[in-house]
């Protein structure tokens, strides 16, 4: 269905779904608002004051009334409920298939990575027809990465990890906007989504390259920070190995285990000592304070690309 | 028999001494389930960051002095018992029992007071106060570790505070009963300042084992 | 019809004169006009930020102040109106003065704590203004962390200090008013002969009581996490920023139903008395009061559905946030059927009261967008959630708390107000209201984001609509000001009952004597019983 005037361009796969729940919506709101409006008017003009001695006969009510306007809203807020909850739950489960962004927000700007390396600061490229999955931390305060024209939103938290996705359905330049207030440039913390056609994608991609792609950056921040010196790759050092690590579960000592996706490496490197690997001392030291989101994004590419391709249901972190 | 105190304290807004009475008991009721939320804020932080670090808690926990926590959890009750046999010797009228039973009351809840600003000292001595100069060497994880610290200072400290407007009441109180304002017949604000006390004993101990004995029974 | 007696007759108002007989009074209806003078204050502070933001909200690049400035216009203007206006408002103002008239009683069941209550708000609103003009704050009324606690270099602990007290204040006389309705009741008043506006405002005490202690633990923590640096929101010492808003919300969301419940009380009253009938569905409005209290508590989640909050939480929030829809859809099934075959009188109380009922059926229908997930998800942020509460909190409360003010105003003060002028300033401030906020759905569903300073120019159109509405509603707010201080001098003198209403209170002279009644009414009658308030009387269908 088309849209309405009044609402923002339809460009992502949730858009038209989202503005259907909002005609359903509006259709109910304004089909009660008239029935209100309209009754309170009639009933205020026929039965006016004529009299200041009117007496008119006392009247207590009607179970059947009161029955029916309770349940007749209750199943229409029903409906409202599961139709909004079906397009949320889809909205939190990105396809395996999501071609992967990562977004660090921070006072007052988005730095966002592709997976080959290319940077860019408060406008991102992607490519037309394919889910696109952005795994966004925070540098500082809370943020949200809003894009009114895929009705999507979701808060950059500092300290987690937090995604959303959305598939472009066609090509365009659309608004950005940080939606949580995190100060005084808030309002400038803005910029553009640029959908292209996928040839036009792969130029761009191509163009301007830093040449290193996310995972070889992370490579070798992995080695700059000595990391190799214990996470060998033939499992002989101290640590656990880190191949084929993404994706699995890991047995953690003193019971239970845990999903090694981008949350859990994330706080391997920042708070190593919070979960320990069943078998191994607690000896890592903390990185805080030593590499910056960027470069823990880099690391957690780098980590991902030592486990076989496609990881299994990388449904993400939150 | 007619008493001096008998009909001296009905306030014009009500009809008979029995409505005040009943007033003012629901009154100071409400107070407390107040103060339930209040407190209760804090238990909702604390289980939050528990269930996170359950190891950092526990570390935290057994550093604290369990033998004084326990000693002034008893001195507490005691208190809380003195404080009924306070209620029990207005309601038979017995003017000097009472104060009697106020000034033990008052005298366990400064031991309970001074107890405290001890372990306090000692936490500060250690340096487990959060803030700048803050360390705590059984973990690792110094940023929870304080966290603890800060959930420890903030529940004990809010609950010292109310210990504290507790010894004031329990002060005006003697001062009150010494001017024979209390008989069998009014004594309203012994009843209701005793409620406040025993919940300020309940929050004690609901304190003492969430914030002392955090998995003593493992031996590590 | 007044007789030379009745105008030198003793009455609260003059029975004692000079400035310690109000700063120490006891008597509940005193207290009610030293609260109506304190939160007039806040109201017209408030509204002079909220003219300086649409003012600036003019032009997409502004210019009048600075980003700086702008963010804390915003931030005091959400303190002033929701903690030192809108919480105290109806309940301390019409509440201390007619709940314990409306229950045949001499006063509320504390006197002196209710004194005190006043003391506290004025003392928060102190911090709190103090706050503003040392510079100002500017983390948002909601303070969000860790940029309230460990980012922002303005005034955050005062403003915390001052809403800390003010807690307390509200607190005091929820707890008052829980007590007074409890033990209070004057003889045959029984709980299901109480006007409905008592209801509504125990309901909303016992949020009171419940809700606002999470408020002050939760500033508290702030101020630790601000002064201390505990860690306890700090994500980079292992603490949650998002378990501020968890707490935060727990007692902002019962909030807004202390906001909302006592104004429902109050068009309760002037449905009923304007309509002459007793109001359909009696039991039904009152249990629907406490529905809403109850449920209130359990939906705070809803203002976290994109906060990383758990997809499960939310879709559980979503779910109850529309079972707290119904009981106000009840209630507004109530007042409409109440008209049906009743003496509908066009007074300025009862347009107000029709006012009401029309802005908060469009504001309360907005909310279901908002439970909605897959809509809030796109809206949450935006202007749509600001013209929502807007609609709910101007477009409901205050239309009401000035239907309440106007129909209880020769009660209160021995006057009348004019009718003309008032009957045109509740036409001027509808439609001024709907011109301000209307076009803001519009902006929010096209994407515009909340507490932006500087915008993009396609959204310019609505925002100068909604300027023009705001200076519109400002002069509609303007003229009761004027007039009912007008009418306290050349007013026509008010008889007992002016609008033939049956509550206990119009039993009394206006204004009443000090302590209400002469003796302690006894009740017979149901409320709302309108035979025998009117002289002669004709039935009608």
């Amino acid at each position: 269905m088309g849209r309405l005037p009044f609402t923002p361009e339809q460009a992502s796969t949730f858009a038209p779904d989202v503005d259907h729940l909002l005609y359903f919506l509006l259709a109910v709101t304004v089909f009660f608002t008239l029935l209100i409006f309209g009754a309170i008017f009639y009933f205020a003009v026929r039965y006016r004051r004529r009299s200041e001695r009117e007496l008119p006969h006392a009247s207590h009510g009607g179970m059947a009334l009161e029955i029916l306007w309770t349940v007749i809203p209750f199943g229409l807020t029903m409906v409202m409920f599961t139709w909004g909850a079906d397009i949320f739950f889809r909205e939190s489960r990105p396809p395996a298939d999501a071609m992967q962004i990562y977004v660090v927000g921070k006072q007052w700007m988005w730095k966002l990575e592709h997976m080959e390396g290319k940077r860019e600061i408060n406008e991102l490229h992607i490519p037309l027809g394919r889910p696109i999955k952005l795994t966004m931390t925070s540098e500082d305060v809370i943020h949200s990465f809003f894009v009114p024209a895929f009705r999507t939103k979701q808060d950059v938290v500092p300290g987690k990890y937090s995604v959303t996705w959305f598939q472009p359905t066609k090509t365009g330049k659309f608004h950005l906007f940080c939606a949580e207030y995190c100060g005084t440039n808030h309002s400038h913390m803005i910029g553009y989504v640029y959908v292209m056609d996928p040839a036009d994608y792969a130029n761009w991609l191509r163009g301007n390259q830093t040449g290193a792609s996310l995972a070889d950056t992370g490579a070798k921040l992995f080695q700059d920070l000595a990391c190799s010196n214990c996470h060998k790759a033939d499992n002989s050092g101290r640590c656990p190995s880190l191949t084929n690590l993404f994706g699995s579960a890991v047995k953690l000592a003193g019971g239970g285990t845990v999903k090694a996706d981008e949350g859990y490496l994330r706080e391997s490197i920042l708070q190593p000592n919070a979960k320990i690997v069943a078998g191994y001392q607690a000896v890592m030291p903390t990185f805080q304070g030593l590499v910056t989101e960027e470069g823990v994004l880099q690391l957690v590419e780098y980590i991902k690309s030592l486990a076989p391709q496609p990881a299994a249901a990388a449904g993400g972190a939150h | 028999m007619a008493s001096h105190s008998e009909s001296l304290a009905l306030r014009e807004q009500f009809d008979t001494e029995a409505q005040q009475k009943e007033a003012s008991t629901l009154g100071m009721w409400i107070f407390l389930i107040t103060e339930v939320m209040f407190f209760g804020g804090m238990f909702l932080a604390y289980t939050v960051y528990r269930s996170w670090y359950p190891h950092v808690f526990a570390v935290a926990s057994s550093s604290l002095n369990v033998y004084i926590g326990a000693a002034n959890t008893v001195v507490l009750l005691c208190s809380s018992f003195t404080m009924v046999m306070a209620v029990r010797a207005a309601q038979l009228g017995k003017r000097n029992a009472i104060i009697w039973f106020l000034i033990l009351t008052l005298v366990l809840g400064g031991v309970f007071l001074g107890v405290k600003a001890y372990e306090w000292n000692e936490k500060f001595v250690e340096h487990h106060v959060p803030g700048a100069g803050f360390h705590f060497e059984g973990v690792p994880q110094q940023g929870p570790a304080q966290i603890f610290f800060s959930l420890y200072f903030a529940m004990t400290g809010l609950h010292a505070m109310h210990m504290v407007v507790g010894v004031g009441l329990l002060i005006f109180l003697i001062v009150e009963t010494r001017k024979g304002k209390y008989s069998a017949s009014y004594m309203t604000p012994v009843d209701l300042i005793g409620l406040y006390w025993h919940f300020v004993d309940i929050i004690w101990i609901f304190l003492f084992p969430l914030l002392y004995l955090i998995d003593r029974h493992l031996k590590t | 019809m007044i007789t030379a007696a009745e105008q030198t007759r003793v009455d609260y108002l003059n029975e004692s004169y000079g400035i310690k007989s109000w700063l120490l009074t006891k008597d509940h209806k005193r207290i009610g006009l030293l609260y109506l003078a304190t939160i007039t204050l806040f109201f017209f502070l408030g509204g002079a930020f909220a003219t300086l933001i649409r003012v600036e909200l003019l032009t997409p690049q502004g210019g009048l102040v600075s980003s700086e400035t702008y963010n804390k216009l915003f931030t005091m203007h959400g303190v002033a109106m929701i903690f030192f206006f809108l919480i105290p408002s109806i309940p301390a103002t019409l509440g201390n003065f007619f709940l314990p008239m409306m229950i045949g009683a001499r006063d509320l069941a504390f006197p002196r704590i209710n004194l005190l209550s006043w003391y506290l708000l004025v003392i928060g609103g102190l911090f709190a203004l103090f706050a503003m003009l040392a510079g100002g704050v500017d983390t948002g009324w909601t303070f969000y962390t860790p940029y309230s606690t460990t980012y922002s270099n303005s005034w955050v602990i005062a403003t915390a200090v001052g809403i800390f007290i003010a807690g307390f204040s509200s607190i005091l006389t929820g707890l008052n008013f829980i007590v007074t309705v409890h033990r209070m009741r004057a003889p045959g008043m029984t709980w299901f002969r109480l006007p409905l506006f008592v209801w509504s405002n125990y309901a909303t005490a016992l949020i009171q009581v419940l809700g606002t202690p999470v408020l002050a633990v939760t500033i508290v923590l702030v101020f630790c996490e601000r002064f201390f640096h505990i860690g306890i929101f700090d994500p980079a010492l292992g603490g949650d920023p998002v378990l501020f808003q968890h707490l935060f919300w727990f007692y902002s969301h019962p909030a807004v139903y202390i906001m909302v419940l006592p104004a429902m009380g109050v068009i309760s009253e002037l449905v009923s008395v304007f309509s002459r009938k007793q109001v359909f569905g009696y039991h039904f409005v009152a249990f629907s009061s406490m529905a809403i209290a109850v449920l209130g508590f359990l939906v705070w989640g809803h203002h976290l559905f994109v906060s990383t909050q758990s997809v499960y939480a939310g879709m559980v929030f979503s779910f109850l946030s529309y079972f707290v829809a119904i009981p106000s859809a009840i209630k507004v099934f109530n007042w409409t059927a109440t008209l049906y075959k009743g003496s509908i009188s066009y007074a300025t109380p009862m347009l107000y009261a029709f006012g009401f009922v029309g802005l908060f059926t469009i504001g309360g229908l907005t909310g279901l967008f908002v439970a909605s997930l897959g809509i809030d998800v796109h809206v949450t942020d935006t202007y749509f959630v600001v013209a929502h509460f807007h609609y709910i909190m101007v477009g409901g409360t205050i239309m009401a708390y000035l239907g309440g003010l106007h129909y209880w105003w020769p009660k209160m003060t021995g006057r009348m107000y004019p009718e003309l002028w008032a009957r045109l300033s509740a036409l001027v401030i509808f439609l001024g209201f709907n011109l301000t906020f209307f076009p803001q759905f519009i902006l929010g569903y096209l994407g515009m984001p909340r507490r932006y300073h500087n915008y993009p120019p396609e959204f310019q159109v609505l925002h100068v609509l909604s300027t023009a509405g705001a200076s519109v509603l400002a002069v509609g707010y303007l003229m009761p000001m004027i007039y009912f201080i007008w009418s306290l001098r050349y007013g026509k003198l008010a008889p007992a009952n002016p609008w033939g209403a049956s509550g206990l209170e119009w039993k009394t002279p206006s204004p009443p004597p000090l302590h209400n009644f002469d003796e302690t009414p006894v009740v017979t009658q149901e409320a709302y019983d309108y035979s025998g308030v009117i002289g002669e009387e004709i039935e009608v269908g």
